[in-house]
């Protein structure tokens, strides 16, 4: 019995030895560095692999590297040049010519044909279930017509617009693979498709016949991480290298560890609290306002971010200057006693209840909505909060509109600013908040019909101060981005959109 | 019971429940602060004479959340434990004494049952019912039954052949009294057994569903969320993990020691 028992003891702690020393074994040749796979932690699964159909920022950020648009936006804010080789401007913005880049090939080894240009725009201009084009501003398109000895695309619209060749970074497909694309995705970017685990990755190689300067890292994995809680334990596991959006305090931890560099930039978000403005009490636009002066801003910014973040008053964020009011992140005050008599006024003098739901594996958004039912205790109303997991949010909040409040961020799709604020037209298909105003419709029409660049820009910035005076949401920031990359790599690239260019980043030679 | 109160080990546990039974009913008495209440330059404070346990990333006071959240994790796992061990030994008793093709039948749906991991189960449950407390408990309470049941099942299986359960028979008693008065109280020390461990099962569940967001929603506080949350913080405030790990232990550590004597 007892020579039994210290030969266990001996075992086990032999084994224990073993594992210790495998252990060392992984974090060692992590550490020394660079090889020629890279992953990247994303916070939620991917809703579509079909460029078109995704709407979800956290994806598109991902399908970046896959696809490519006629043109294409690179970090300063520019479009520059992608499958087409040249943009031609004609009849005042409401013709364009493209000529397509020579050599430009799928990943299937196919060049890109003008009739595949035709096809993908006509599919973005087809109007789905709800009637409207799958990028709204498409439906402005009079004809795409093709000249293939040229490989010219001539795109003729109904009404001149100057703001157009935004809308062409609409990813390009291939005519005869694209009803597959949801299962076999296949672009002309600089990485391709290799494979896809629902719920757990998303794995990409480097497309060796890209047209364009090829990216340095072989193999990318995009691996789903559920919940922020366990980032650093997955960084510094070595588990992922790279993971786009840690929490301040994170950052402030993996930034004291010599295997990290933390990059911190702004997400090139619209965080809010959304209120479905057709559910009751958010009818009323003295109760929407009533929350604007209840909530305290930098008291968010403080608790989640430690005070970083810009606070802003509408939908629009800094990084698209020409369009942002920095004048509107001040026009609700937080006012308590305002508050209350704006209550008062709508006939809630004791405030009511309601529930915010918010995506569970986003961190930020779930901690805004604490702090955020912690303050609107002060004026009495009751915040419950609900967390759903990504996909029901998208299904229920998102898609059904069936919800109360929500903490979101919402992107850009473009460097226009109509990606940030057609979805608050009264009969947008993506209007999620039910937002419905005349004058609001009003000025964005005139905007888009508008040729002249500074009075546009006028048109747009009304469209901000009506969502601004309206109380449509309950504008909160831009949230600050901090992104953790092993050190080893150098050359992360800061878009204005919500993008991840893995092919920008580089190992260190 | 007389016999066990000589045992030391139970009686180490027995304090170690009592007093975690105590600080859960008692806690808003014994705790200055709001559980919720946040202060803005408390973020990540250690530990100091007014808040004993420091304060997490909202700067509430970790003490009071350690005490409410013991009331939660507490309620959850009484909850379901009574749930999973009245359906299973209500199924088991029966399967296990009659036999036959209705042992079959209710077995085997057991089985099937048993082959879903936990966790799915309630989230049907969450998605059909939505979530909250009740659901949380009942969800996870219709997830234990299968274990429960196949073990008293077992040891009904074990006893229904035995000289006294004859004895009974020939005396007149009916099924169900020698169901519920001679062969489940000899089952009774094998049922505690699954009881306490049940009930560590179910504090762990608990926290693996409110990780998952499908449990206890924000700003509550359970011992099990707590422990989720503060894995992001624990460089910068280990308190906020080691207590409620300490708590969790202690619970698990006082039904343990009780288990233990049990059974010797």
């Amino acid at each position: 019995m007892r020579k039994g028992m210290v030969l266990k003891k001996a075992i086990s702690i032999l084994l224990t030895a073993a594992l210790a020393a495998g252990m060392c074994g992984c974090a060692g040749s992590k550490k020394s560095g660079v090889s020629e796979n890279f992953t990247v932690g994303i916070p939620q699964d991917l809703d579509s692999l079909d460029p078109h159909m995704a709407t979800a920022a956290g994806t598109k950020e991902v399908l970046f590297n896959m696809y490519e648009g006629l043109l294409k936006p690179d970090s300063e804010g520019n479009l520059v040049p992608a499958v087409a080789q040249e943009m031609t401007e004609k009849e005042g913005g409401r013709v364009y010519e493209f000529v397509l880049r020579p050599g430009v090939k799928f990943h299937n080894d196919a060049e890109v044909t003008v009739s595949d240009v035709k096809f993908s725009l006509d599919r973005c201009a087809a109007p789905n279930a709800d009637g409207q084009p799958l990028v709204p501003e498409f439906s402005n398109i009079a004809s795409v017509e093709t000249d293939e000895a040229q490989s010219k695309v001539t795109v003729t619209l109904k009404q001149a617009d100057t703001d157009f060749p935004a809308y062409m970074t609409c990813a390009i497909l291939q005519e005869a693979t694209a009803d597959q694309e949801d299962a076999v995705p296949m672009g002309t970017g600089p990485y391709m498709f290799e494979s896809y685990t629902p719920q757990d990755k998303l794995v990409l190689k480097r497309y060796d016949g890209y047209w364009g300067e090829k990216p340095e890292i072989k193999n990318v994995t995009f691996k789903i991480v559920s919940g922020t809680d366990t980032v650093v334990t997955d960084l510094e596991g070595g588990a992922v290298d790279m993971y786009a959006r840690v929490l301040s305090d994170q950052a402030d931890t993996l930034s004291a560890n010599p295997d990290f560099q933390v990059l911190e930039g702004t997400m090139n978000l619209v965080q809010a609290l959304y209120l479905n403005n057709d559910k009751k009490p958010f009818d009323d636009e003295k109760v929407r306002q009533a929350l604007c002066y209840a909530v305290d801003r930098q008291e968010i910014l403080d608790y989640v971010s430690d005070g970083k973040g810009t606070i802003i008053g509408s939908s629009m964020f800094p990084s698209f200057s020409k369009y942002y009011m920095p004048e509107l992140s001040d026009a609700y005050k937080t006012d308590t006693e305002k508050s209350k008599s704006l209550l008062k006024e709508a006939g809630y003098p004791d405030g009511f209840s309601f529930t915010i739901t918010v995506p569970s594996n986003y961190t930020q958004h779930v901690d805004t909505a604490v702090v955020i039912s912690k303050q609107l205790e002060k004026v009495g109303i009751d915040a419950k909060i609900k967390e759903v997991e990504w996909g029901t949010w998208l299904t229920d909040v998102y898609t059904a509109r069936n919800y109360e409040a929500t903490v979101i961020g919402v992107d850009a799709s473009n460097l226009t600013a109509s990606s940030l604020l057609s979805r608050f037209r009264s009969d947008a298909g993506n209007n999620f908040v039910n937002f419905s105003d005349a004058d609001y419709d009003a000025a964005y029409d005139k905007a888009m019909s508008e040729t002249d660049d500074e009075t546009r820009t006028q048109y747009f910035k009304e469209c901000e101060k009506i969502l601004s005076d309206k109380a449509a949401n309950v504008y909160i920031q831009d949230m600050p981005e901090f992104v953790v990359i092993r050190k080893g790599y150098s050359g992360y690239k800061f878009y204005p959109l919500y993008v991840q260019d893995i092919a920008a980043i580089k190992p260190d030679r | 019971m007389k016999k066990l109160m000589k045992n030391k080990s139970f009686r180490a546990g027995l304090v170690i429940t009592g007093v975690m039974v105590f600080l859960a009913i008692a806690g808003p008495f014994i705790t200055p602060w709001d559980p919720e209440e946040m202060n803005r330059g408390l973020k990540f404070s250690g530990v100091s004479l007014s808040h004993i346990m420091g304060c997490d990333n909202f700067g509430r006071d970790i003490f009071s959340r350690v005490l409410y959240g013991l009331r939660t994790t507490m309620i959850v796992a009484v909850g379901t434990v009574f749930i999973g061990c009245a359906g299973g030994v209500i199924i088991g008793s029966l399967t296990g004494y009659f036999g036959g093709i209705f042992d079959t039948v209710v077995m085997r749906i057991n089985d099937v049952l048993f082959a879903f991991p936990a966790v799915l189960i309630a989230l049907v449950f969450v998605s059909l019912f939505g979530s909250s407390d009740v659901i949380l408990i009942v969800a996870l309470g219709v997830a234990f039954i299968p274990s429960f049941a196949r073990m008293v099942r077992s040891e009904f299986l074990r006893n229904r052949s035995l000289d006294y359960v004859a004895a009974a028979r020939l005396q007149g008693a009916g099924n169900f009294r020698i169901i519920f008065f001679h062969i489940l109280p000899n089952a009774w020390p094998v049922l505690l057994q699954s009881v306490i461990i049940g009930f560590n099962n179910a504090v762990l569940a608990e926290a693996g569903m409110s990780f998952l967001g499908i449990g206890v929603q924000p700003p509550a506080a359970s011992l099990g969320r707590m422990l989720s949350e503060a894995q992001s913080y624990i460089r910068v405030a280990p308190g906020y993990a080691l207590f409620p790990g300490l708590v969790i232990i202690l619970m698990v550590l006082g039904l343990g020691l009780m288990s233990r004597a049990s059974y010797e």
